[in-house]
């Protein structure tokens, strides 16, 4: 469980040392926008590695993006967004046009909110500080879906099952749940254990998704953040790449073009339960006050 | 690739992607290649962030103009008159790479005195014969020579069918001497290329691009200055262009004019420079290597005419280029033959020469198509192709599919070329039934790359290759499988046969050995007889150089000799980038030999020094040539080398004269031979435009092959005739990042489908207003040949342009659509006519006119009323008052 409740974040993940001599160098992902081409191998990589299903057939008319968000079934997403502003503020002005394009993923949160209600223990902290749900122990609860400040967890949908008369099927076929149970990305937690980086920064051909330990990506982020101001990139900016942010910092941080809203980002987000003790403290407080009062008043009577 | 292949000698892109990064600055125009190409674009955005400036020069903003320092929007299908007015930027502003060109170039070469320009005959070259629509190449040539090439010697009566100018398949031509005889190499006699070019450019002024293309004259000047600011010694451009350029009526003049504006910058051969052609699939390269062309042999060897060549000698006369290597056209000849047909194949029998087929016609895709039409073909085989979703003029595609008597379908799903007869769109329209259909169609299912070993030749040259990971499921067979079988069982059936047709195939070498329960052809065996060996010892061949005209060695592909040199697959080298230099000789296996930036001897200055220290890639060390590549060059010939004149072949090409493929060792500003449209390129209108030729009376490329009295492929009225105004916009066709062409290898794949669901059109906000189309509605989009219906996204990313003081709108269309698999949709094709390119027969996909309504088509029978009724309207309106003046009556031949 994680220990921040009513504490200031700290930049270390929750859980994380916990692992003693097992515990690996936290990783996660610097999504770098501003080579982000759009191609979407990353989602597709992503969904052939961890045999995703298929998350529908709508078009959207959102600029090139069908896919809209992330979802129980979509553990990558490239949003596109088209501006009408210069890609350079130093620009000669002749095309105030651009087409952002950002891969968004599980922010893999250094305080995560969702670790902290799920009652199963079906999310835990890995070893190498990444944020995982165990499809054999979810139990589908969902507490963890509004928890996260960033809509990244989410159930799957039950899919009806034919031979038991278009009733959902809940129980375990050897080991496996079909389904309901919250899915998100792993950071390939799998191919991490094999020494591998995940599908999505394999398949990226640009190496917008970058994937490595923390430490390393942060002072990466912060030179290619330093070299796109010089160059007067319109706009460019870390984003979760602060421990001393809401969330404590991401494993999985951005350099954006704009503003977070922009790619529809939460601009400040905070962890959900930070306020959680306190609520409860106020809480058990105000029930005495309460029960006091009522006993009060009883005795009275 | 004649439009590279005549320019530098070699159809193939000059340079590799990895090179890219080296660049300063790097144009791409005629292709999105960051959609098309995510992998190499890699190396663009390496460039990029090393400082290089990235032009995008497109008719829409896309993914590519996205991570571009400048995007310059411009009309689909002026291409010409922009880089034409690059080339005249530079000409007239003295602003070339002035020892380059006079070393490297026919600048100096003096052209005959026949040859008249387009700027003195209103658009058209001198040689124009009007009743066959061809060019005297004749009058094109260089002074005090004759004409010469596997395009079949005239002199000899040799009647070229139309697209077989290009010599070697594209190669370059022969010269009947080595040094051209005359020349002026202080480039001012009025007659020498270098003239010739700066007249014929000289209306491409900024204000006529400006004018013409539709975008700023300033911007189109600042292409211009980058590219000067980026070329010279210090510094090297990169072109990158795709079927943007190739798809057009003028597709091959197109990729001329973009090889004339990096000649006059000396940016050919060199690190950094160069251009790159971006293939559309993981092999055309290949495709055209070991052709699937029906006018070619592999390697680039000419299939020998019915005409022409009723000997052995008189062909090979007719082919080897006395100079250059195209000199030892019979070693390559010979050594092809040895790997068909082994003992067979004898010097008394000429190497079976008489028993080969001929072609007596043009035998390209759409004549073909018009044969089918007309019923004159019984059988056909498609593999790896989707025509009724993918070739222009969808509907008479699927037409002639159902004249056939049996058709045959390799692929991985059951795409809609063979299921036209029961879910074609005609089905719906009532044009075809199926209990009418009497073509019997067999589908074979295909294996993928995953489940079979082989090689692809990619955008580069470079041969990798892949090992099958799985079994091929079911009754899923690879290619290799499937014409090995065929043919060993073709063998068998013919064995005993006396007829004198059946004698090659009896004589046929068909011994690979198989292996597992499938008897899968061993691929590798394949690769070795491409590769080549020694007939008597069975000695792996290192290199074309080693290939004999006496039938003492065999080699399937003389450019490809030497990929399995030493008994070892060279393409399957997989050393990674970093493990090694950025050329990476070490990774996979290049043609020709192995050459990863070729002709790179251009890459250091006559004397043989690196132009700069900066951009040194290949040199003269004093005894031999060196540097980071193999030398595209005979290593240990001297910079100073000057050819006696009896030499021949590669003896005859001086020691600083670079593209060793050319007779005479340079590159070509001018093409005296090998085009069927021109020794230059000349801004045209498309076959389908709203705009009359703002330079010349000749609207279009008078060249263009049409269909004009075939019904099948019928056109709009053009340039302000009365009708055009019922097609009065733009329209170019693409591919989408999600999907691969016609679609069978993408929509049949979820994850793939799931990203791009639908058809769509891009159109923009202008258009969508005055048009009345509705963002996320549907519209339909119609020409004179069908109308197809979309969704609608209204997008800033397209722009009208004004051209010719005009508005014009574009519609963008992408074409992966059809009838069936997991997402369905219109096939853009469907709208496009079937007007070619003369030289290769390509069609127009990237330009021609449409008009758009808000809402759905017509379904059924109604949509071919809605279309045939429009399309009556439009020409009856331009038969009562037709163009004042047919433009392409006038002969320009003297008489």
């Amino acid at each position: 469980m994680s220990t921040l409740l009513g504490q200031e974040p700290t930049g270390v993940p929750d859980g994380h040392e916990a692992y003693g001599d097992e515990q690996q160098p936290r990783v996660g992902f610097f999504t770098d926008t501003s080579v982000c081409i759009g191609c979407k191998a990353c989602e597709v990589a992503c969904k052939e590695w961890n045999l995703i299903p298929q998350d529908g057939q709508a078009w959207t008319g959102h600029s090139y993006d069908n896919t809209g968000e992330l979802s129980a079934n979509t553990w990558r997403h490239v949003a596109f967004i088209e501006q009408e502003k210069p890609l350079r503020t130093n620009d000669d002005g002749t095309t105030a046009l651009r087409w952002l394009m950002e891969s968004d993923v599980c922010k893999h949160c250094t305080h995560a909110a969702c670790l902290d209600v799920c009652p199963t223990g079906a999310l835990f902290r890995t070893e190498f500080g990444t944020v995982v749900v165990q499809e054999d122990i979810c139990n589908g609860c969902g507490y963890c879906v509004p928890a996260c400040p960033f809509g990244v967890l989410d159930k799957r949908d039950i899919p009806s099952t034919a031979n038991v008369g278009h009733q959902p099927d809940l129980l375990p076929i050897f080991g496996k749940k079909e389904d309901g149970r919250v899915w998100k990305c792993t950071l390939c937690y799998d191919r991490l254990k094999g020494g591998h980086e995940p599908a999505c920064a394999q398949a990226c051909p640009t190496k917008s998704i970058q994937f490595g330990p923390l430490d390393e990506l942060h002072a990466r982020a912060d030179e290619r953040l330093a070299k796109l101001e010089a160059e007067g990139w319109n706009g460019a900016q870390l984003y979760l790449r602060d421990p001393e942010d809401g969330i404590g910092g991401a494993g999985a941080f951005f350099l954006l073009l704009d503003e977070p809203e922009v790619y529809g980002l939460p601009p400040d987000p905070v962890v959900t339960t930070k306020h959680l003790g306190s609520m409860w403290r106020n809480m058990a407080r105000a029930a005495a006050v309460l029960t006091v009062a009522i006993v009060g008043a009883c005795a009275r009577d | 690739m004649p439009g590279l292949g005549t320019s530098f000698g070699r159809g193939g892109a000059t340079t590799f992607q990895q090179d890219l990064q080296n660049s300063d600055c790097i144009v791409i125009m005629g292709s999105n290649m960051a959609e098309n190409h995510p992998v190499g674009f890699q190396w663009v955005m390496e460039a990029r962030e090393r400082g290089a400036e990235v032009i995008h020069v497109d008719p829409r903003f896309t993914r590519t103009s996205a991570m571009a320092t400048k995007w310059v929007g411009i009309r689909a299908g002026s291409d010409i008159a922009f880089l034409g007015g690059i080339a005249n930027y530079l000409l007239q502003n003295d602003l070339y790479f002035e020892e380059y060109v006079k070393h490297y170039t026919n600048a100096p070469v003096i052209i005959r005195e026949e040859f008249t320009d387009t700027e003195e005959l209103d658009g058209l070259f001198s040689g124009w014969d009007p009743e066959q629509g061809t060019y005297d190449v004749r009058q094109w040539m260089y002074e005090g020579m004759e004409v010469h090439g596997s395009g079949g010697d005239p002199e000899a009566g040799f009647k070229a069918t139309k697209g077989e100018q290009s010599g070697h398949g594209g190669h370059g031509g022969g010269l009947r001497y080595g040094e051209p005889p005359s020349e002026d190499p202080d480039l001012k006699h009025p007659r020498c290329v270098f003239q010739i070019l700066k007249r014929h450019f000289q209306r491409y002024t900024p204000e006529l691009v400006a004018e013409t293309c539709g975008c700023s004259a300033d911007d189109f000047v600042a292409v211009c200055e980058a590219l000067v600011r980026n070329s010279g010694r210090e510094r090297t451009s990169a072109f990158c262009y795709a079927v943007g350029w190739t798809q057009h009526t003028v597709g091959v003049q197109l990729i001329r004019a973009c090889t004339i504006v990096q000649q006059l910058l000396g940016n050919i051969g060199r690190p950094g420079g160069g251009i790159l052609a971006l293939r559309g699939h993981a092999s055309i390269q290949g495709s055209t290597d070991i052709p699937t062309l029906y006018n070619i042999l592999p390697g680039y060897l000419s299939m020998p005419h019915t005409e022409a060549y009723g000997d052995f000698e008189t062909f090979m006369k007719a082919n080897r280029s006395p100079t250059g290597w195209w000199g030892h056209y019979d070693a390559y000849w010979v050594s092809l033959m040895k790997a068909y047909f082994g003992e067979h194949a004898t010097d008394e029998n000429d190497w079976l020469f008489k028993k080969l087929p001929r072609i007596d016609d043009d035998n390209s895709m759409y004549w073909t198509l018009e044969q089918m039409l007309a019923g004159n073909v019984k059988g056909y085989l498609i593999a790896g192709e989707n025509p009724a979703v993918g070739n222009a003029n969808g509907k008479a595609n699927r037409l002639a599919l159902a004249k056939l008597d049996w058709l045959v379908v390799r692929d991985l799903v059951e795409i809609e070329s063979a299921s036209f007869w029961y879910d074609s769109p005609e089905i719906e329209s009532g044009e075809l039934k199926t209990d009418q259909i009497g073509t019997e169609v067999f589908f074979m299912p295909a294996s993928a790359h995953t489940e079979k070993d082989g090689s692809f030749t990619n955008t580069q040259r470079l041969l990798q290759w892949h090992w099958q990971a799985t079994e091929p499921p079911q009754d899923c067979r690879s290619d290799l499988w499937f014409y090995f079988h065929l043919g060993r069982r073709i063998k068998q059936k013919l064995a005993d046969s006396k007829d004198d047709r059946d004698d090659l195939i009896t004589a046929l070498r068909w011994e690979y050995p198989t292996h597992t329960q499938i008897r899968e052809p061993s691929a590798e065996a394949v690769l070795a007889e491409i590769s080549g060996w020694e007939v008597e010892s069975g000695r792996f061949l290192p290199a074309y150089k080693e290939l004999k005209p006496d039938g003492s060695t065999a080699c399937g592909c003389w450019i490809y000799c030497g990929v399995y040199a030493d008994g070892v697959n060279q393409a399957a080298r997989k050393k990674p980038h970093w493990e090694q230099d950025y050329v990476a000789a070490e990774w996979a296996w290049a043609w020709p030999a192995n050459r990863r930036l070729i002709y790179n001897r251009a890459s250091a200055d006559p004397d043989g020094k690196p132009w700069s220290e900066r951009k040194q890639y290949v040199w003269w060390n004093g005894e031999k040539w060196t540097g980071l590549d193999v030398p595209d060059f005979e290593e240990t010939k001297e910079p100073g080398y000057v050819p006696p004149d009896d030499a021949e072949a590669e003896a005859a090409i001086a020691g600083d004269h670079p593209f060793i493929m050319q007779a005479d060792g340079r590159s070509w500003l001018y093409v005296p031979q090998g085009l069927e449209d021109g020794p230059l390129p000349t801004h045209y209108e498309p076959h389908e435009s709203p705009f009359d030729n703002p330079l010349y009376g000749q609207r279009a490329n008078p060249a263009r092959q049409q269909h004009k009295n075939a019904g099948w492929d019928p056109y709009n009225p053009v340039d302000g005739e009365p009708g055009s105004e019922l097609y009065p916009h733009v329209f170019t066709t693409y591919r989408l990042t999600e999907h691969h062409t016609a679609g069978g290898m993408t929509r049949s794949v979820p994850y793939l489908a799931e990203l791009q669901p639908a058809m769509f059109c891009e159109v923009s906000p202008e258009l969508a207003e005055e048009a009345g189309l509705e963002h996320g509605g549907w519209a339909t989009i119609y020409t004179a040949r069908s109308a197809i219906e979309a969704r609608v996204l209204v997008t800033e990313r397209m722009k009208p342009l004004v051209v010719q003081g005009r508005k014009t709108h574009q519609i963008g269309l992408p074409y992966h659509w059809g009838t069936r698999l997991l997402t369905q949709g219109d096939s853009a094709n469907d709208l496009v006519h079937a007007a070619l390119d003369p030289n290769v027969h390509i069609m127009e996909t990237k330009a021609a006119t449409c008009g758009i309504r808000p809402g759905r088509r017509p379904r059924g029978a109604a949509l071919t009323e809605f279309v045939a009724e429009l399309r009556d309207q439009a020409h009856s309106r331009r038969e009562m008052s037709p163009r004042a003046e047919s433009e392409e009556s006038r002969k320009t031949a003297p008489s």
